[in-house]
């Protein structure tokens, strides 16, 4: 990857954090943590690997994006505005009467996205869904999804993994962000999921574990889940739940927290401020 | 009698719309043997899919393959089709908007020697709290033959109840058939009965025990039992004053209490309902649970002449 592309990619993973706290900010409260932790996956994602067109968002060999765990909607609302799926100043509307951008994902309801989530663990059965009618049309295109760590507790994840490993849905790339805290605590403290990676293999993926905030990994190991043959691919994201948020950072409680005006702007301006000192 | 279960109309009649239409796609939960659809296989073996037994998944699957332009038929038996799998069903498909059909076989007495965990009586009542559901059950295979277009026409989520094995043919197969519009049977002027499914039949032979004492009884088969056909309903409280309910399903939240609703509201006459009295299932063969239960033809007579001296 080059320098350049390194460069726009962290400009578009801060100004998607940048909208996310923004739009969370002025409403009060919100899913915070999620949020940010998969804005640099987002990033990649949206602009430097999904074949997709805003101009045309029903293309039927587009790629699919599925955030199975659709608690982190703001953020992909805030990717589907930078890359020209509505306009920016729609995300003032979150969560407020009568919007388009609810607080968990609605396909019914927003642009650009591809499945309606927020009851945990469904995401992936219907990204295995989309597979396979790709499969069965031979449709040149990719079905990416983001499932969380606590929703990899529930049972219909494997469930899906199972099937998506027989079928040989090679273009299925599914995403864990492993933030490791869920909403009663920590992963490993609830209902522990390691060896997480081992689990994925065993049920007959390929599997990448690699940083979930390194563009540049997230970049790499994309481009090696796309040249895979017969096998679905798991990249876990080791991330940071809140990343980003001096407030919410590392932060348990930044699951689905209350955000003042002051903690909001503050945050912003420690984004600017990273940025104009070049990292 | 037909000589054809009504399995083998479902699977021949998809096989047939399949023929012309390639949205469409099968998915089992380990029991395409029991719904005979391994000929669907035969014929189209990329469009049937059987996910093993995970019902939850099969839900999740079908909602990605409708996403993609596909028209998914699931199958598995009533309480996995329905109570199993119920918020897939609500969030991945119904609250998505997204067109799949769900076939639940085996429904309520049907199970027969399944017994008691695989008997649902509750299946409709689950499917009714899902806003836009279609809820449909088909009296007999000929009634299936002609539905099975319609169902596919018909753009959203849609519940089919059917029996499996029966090969009966209860009602004249020139009956015309509409999704969504209940279906007189016999004409009467003294009580309505409102049949749905296997009770049908049953409701037919009290009609004509009813016939030879001279009471006139109305007989509508409520095939679709969301959306319930509300002037049918109305105009069967307006013309015969009296009301009998028939379900192979619990008395709650079915049949029953749909045509509760809207006579209570608006036409409020004499009714009873005939089903099962809010109890689980057990094994017995369908004409046992029947007699056991109170749902021969013989208690819907009852419950008409009891109805009628309420009036």
């Amino acid at each position: 990857m080059s320098e350049e592309q390194i460069k726009y990619l962290k400009e578009k993973a801060r100004e998607i954090r940048k909208l996310t706290l923004k739009m969370i900010g002025q409403l009060g409260v919100g899913h915070v943590g999620g949020s940010l932790s998969i804005a640099d996956l987002l990033s990649v994602l949206y602009f430097a690997v999904m074949n997709i067109d805003p101009a045309k968002p029903g293309l039927e060999n587009r790629d699919r994006f599925i955030l199975s765990k659709g608690h982190g909607g703001p953020a992909l609302y805030a990717t589907l505005a930078l890359k020209g799926y509505f306009a920016v100043d729609e995300l003032e509307t979150l969560n407020r009467g009568n919007t388009s951008l609810p607080s968990h994902c609605d396909m019914k309801l927003t642009t650009g996205i591809d499945m309606t989530a927020g009851s945990l663990g469904q995401g992936l059965s219907a990204a295995v869904g989309m597979a396979i009618a790709a499969q069965l049309d031979s449709l040149p295109c990719n079905i990416y999804t983001v499932i969380g760590d606590g929703e990899s507790q529930e049972g219909q994840i494997w469930e899906a993994a199972m099937l998506a490993a027989n079928r040989r849905l090679d273009h299925l790339i599914a995403f864990v962000d492993y933030n490791q805290m869920q909403i009663d605590g920590y992963t490993q403290d609830v209902n522990g999921l390691e060896p997480l990676d081992q689990k994925w293999r065993a049920f007959g993926w390929s599997v990448q574990l690699i940083d979930g905030h390194d563009l540049e990994q997230i970049l790499a190991a994309i481009k090696k889940a796309q040249t895979e043959k017969s096998k679905p691919s798991m990249i876990i994201l080791k991330t940071i739940k809140g990343k980003g948020a001096y407030f919410a950072e590392g932060k348990l409680a930044s699951h689905n927290m209350p955000v003042s005006e002051g903690q909001w702007k503050k945050a912003i301006e420690r984004l600017d401020s990273v940025e104009e000192e070049g990292e | 009698m037909s000589g054809q279960e009504v399995r083998d109309i479902y699977v021949e009649g998809l096989i047939e719309l399949a023929e012309k239409d390639e949205r469409i796609i099968l998915l089992e939960a380990d029991l395409m043997t029991a719904a005979k659809t391994v000929s669907f296989k035969n014929r189209f073996p990329d469009r049937l899919i059987n996910v093993g037994v995970a019902e939850a998944n099969m839900i999740g699957v079908a909602a990605g393959l409708s996403a993609m332009g596909k028209i998914p038929f699931t199958h598995t038996f009533t309480p996995f089709a329905t109570r199993r799998c119920f918020d897939q069903i609500f969030i991945s498909i119904a609250y998505s908007d997204l067109n799949v059909k769900m076939m639940g076989s085996d429904p309520g007495v049907s199970a027969e020697l399944n017994g008691g965990t695989h008997m649902s009586f509750e299946d409709v009542g689950i499917m009714r709290n899902i806003p836009e559901m279609v809820i449909y059950e088909p009296v007999d295979g000929n009634q299936l033959k002609k539905a099975l277009p319609q169902i596919l026409e018909h753009k959203g989520p849609v519940y089919l109840r059917m029996i499996r094995k029966y090969s009966e043919n209860v009602i004249n197969e020139d009956i015309a058939f509409k999704l969504g519009m209940a279906s007189t049977l016999v004409e009467g002027s003294d009580a309505t009965i409102f049949a749905s499914g296997l009770m049908v039949r049953n409701s037919l032979e009290a009609t004509a025990e009813l016939k030879e004492e001279g009471i006139k009884v109305r007989l509508v088969n409520m095939h679709t039992i969301k959306p319930i056909d509300q002037e049918a309903v109305r105009k069967a409280a307006r013309e015969t004053g009296a009301i009998v309910t028939a379900e192979n399903h619990n008395i709650i939240n079915g049949l029953g209490s749909a045509v509760a609703e809207i006579l209570v509201e608006n036409d409020p006459v004499p009714m009873k309902r005939i089903g099962v009295k809010d109890h689980f299932g057990e094994v017995g063969t369908k004409e046992f649970l029947m007699e056991k239960y109170g749902m021969t033809a013989r208690d819907i007579a009852k419950a008409v002449r009891e109805v009628i001296k309420r009036k």
